[in-house]
């Protein structure tokens, strides 16, 4: 195929086919990326024109910085909760409609659709339903647990954001979870049968390690967008009460846009992104290091 | 027949966790017939009346034709641009074994890595000074920017499972190279680029931060944008809040009923890749 020698000719074929694709990647990408990295050694403000160096500065106070901190240490929390639930509901869900239950095709759609609906709507809708359902519920029947709104006590606030994530991300890592237990190959649950092992035995000699790579996507995907969330968080309870669910992408966005100090704004974000991309990796690594072949 | 009674059991569990699933869009539906003082004294009630009152309010104050035709706008053109800028790519990036190319793919694939927020605030920083934001334009050049990785990646994926021998038998029949892609090779990805239209119609259609980023105008808004505006004003009067929600969710349901089986297809295709 290589039928180009010339360094021109090699070119010309190049710009044409990837030439724009390339161009607009640069500038949207990789520009932005190295700037951001530029950026955190000054204190631009992001209004004036001139701005200096300032070294390392930066990323100490963002050490220092304790509501920064604070904020990391419930997204870990945040994400802990949602990436656990999550998986462990979808995987119930998924292994409840492999197993002989009518209408799976209705039932998976009906579990998907909150996927379908930007988080900003979705958030708003939870606010509806915890600040005036949920109240009227307690009211009513006087259950004292729901009679004030969970959106106004800093403790509950956490959970309404777990909530949501788990409604919001299982619909999506069941499907995956059903496809995986699709492909688990009958004729070894069958052989298993025969030599006597039940149910339970199937599922945790067989089922679960050849699921391992649908575990894989699902924690990696729920890891990845539980640590990125924003509109759910800006939508149910803005961050408050009293900050006290201010999720870190949320603090990021603030001290950037709100204070203008895109330094500062851009370490955290750097540092957010080193995190992710850390924990991540480790996740993958150690999962492909877990899986079987069939 | 004990199977049976089993399996009936466990429909009637999915049954009833999947009714808690959706009972919040229930919620919403119903009480967007309703006036504030109806909802405050009772949010499970059915409405007594289904006046539409709330709708057609809801419709002119969210300015929801002209948001509409916004989301649209962006999301058809960048999707378009995103499908075709990218399999091309992937095509000259899989047939001709340069080292640069292979470069080219690494630094694709390693990028997609990177999440948003970190290079939001540069972006806005180098955008802004170039007085290029508030334009769906600026916008849509960035979802190009923001989805070609990953459907370069999944394009590459595919295109190197294609035989080679088909393409080579069309240039010697003398097609150009652009030809032999178009004709040949583009009607072969057809799977591949379902996949990636699903995948980035779902994520642009209801993207917030980004739009919230660059379109500052009214005028420019996006649907997700509009109903985040529009609720923000209308908190307290909730029937017509619930009915602007209602406004922006039915779209999407109604393209979920005809296509759901492409989506959920779609979006398990994207998602083991």
């Amino acid at each position: 195929m290589d039928r180009e020698k010339g360094f021109v000719d090699k070119l010309k074929i190049y710009l044409l086919f990837a030439g724009p694709t390339t161009f607009i990647f640069f500038t949207v990408i990789i520009l932005p990326f190295l700037f951001g990295i530029y950026l955190t050694f000054t204190n631009w403000n992001g209004i004036s024109s001139n701005h200096s160096f300032i070294g390392i500065k930066n990323y100490l106070e963002v050490f220092k910085d304790k509501a920064f901190f604070n904020s990391f240490l419930l997204t870990l929390k945040y994400v802990f909760f949602t990436v656990t639930l999550t998986n462990v509901i979808a995987f119930l869900l998924a292994s409840i409609l492999t197993s002989g239950v009518k209408g799976q095709n209705f039932f998976r759609s009906g579990f998907f659709t909150p996927n379908l609906i930007g988080g900003v709507l979705l958030g708003y809708i939870w606010q509806f339903v915890f600040s005036n359902v949920l109240v009227y519920l307690g009211k009513t029947f006087e259950i004292p647990i729901l009679s004030s709104s969970w959106l106004s006590d800093p403790n509950k606030a956490f959970w309404t954001l777990v909530i949501v994530g788990v409604w919001q991300y299982s619909g999506y890592m069941m499907i995956i979870y059903i496809a995986g237990l699709m492909n688990v190959p009958k004729d070894i649950l069958e052989a298993a049968s025969i030599d006597g092992a039940g149910n339970f035995r199937r599922m945790i000699n067989i089922t679960l390690p050849m699921l391992v790579p649908s575990f894989t996507v699902c924690i990696f995907l729920s890891l990845q967008r539980t640590f990125m969330v924003y509109d759910v968080n800006l939508a149910l309870t803005k961050g408050g009460p009293f900050k006290s669910t201010e999720l870190i992408s949320m603090t990021v966005y603030n001290k950037a846009f709100l204070s203008q100090d895109y330094g500062v704004g851009q370490a955290q974000a750097f540092f957010l992104f080193l995190i992710v991309a850390v924990v991540t990796l480790i996740q993958v690594y150690f999962s492909k290091k877990m899986e079987v072949e069939a | 027949m004990k199977k049976n009674i089993l399996s009936l059991i466990k429909t009637i569990i999915v049954g009833i966790i999947l009714v808690l699933y959706v009972f919040p869009f229930v919620l919403v539906l119903i009480n967007s017939f309703k006036n504030r003082v109806d909802i405050v004294s009772n949010p499970l009630n059915l409405p007594k009346t289904y006046n539409l009152g709330n709708y057609i309010d809801a419709y002119t104050k969210m300015n929801y034709s002209h948001a509409f035709m916004n989301s649209l706008i962006v999301t058809v053109f960048s999707v378009i641009a995103i499908v075709i800028n990218s399999s091309m790519t992937a095509y000259i990036l899989v047939r001709k074994k340069w080292k640069f190319n292979k470069i080219m793919f690494f630094i694709f694939v390693a990028s997609m890595i990177i999440p948003f927020q970190g290079i939001m605030i540069p972006l806005v920083n180098i955008y802004g000074s170039l007085g290029m934001l508030n334009s769906k334009w600026t916008l849509i050049y960035m979802y190009i920017g923001f989805g070609v990785a990953l459907a370069v990646f999944m394009y590459h994926g595919f295109i190197k499972s294609i035989p080679v021998e088909l393409e080579e038998a069309a240039m010697i029949d003398g097609c150009s190279i652009m030809q032999t892609f178009w004709q040949i090779v583009f009607p072969l990805l057809k799977p591949t680029t379902m996949t990636i239209a699903i995948l980035d119609v779902l994520w642009i259609w209801n993207d917030f931060l980004l739009p919230s980023l660059i379109l500052v105008e009214a005028k420019e808004r996006t649907l997700p944008l509009s109903t985040y505006y529009f609720y923000g004003t209308y908190t307290v009067n909730y029937g017509l809040a619930m009915a602007g929600l209602i406004l922006t969710i039915v779209p999407v349901i109604l393209f979920y009923l005809f296509t759901q089986k492409h989506i959920i297809n779609g979006v398990l295709q994207g998602s083991i890749k």
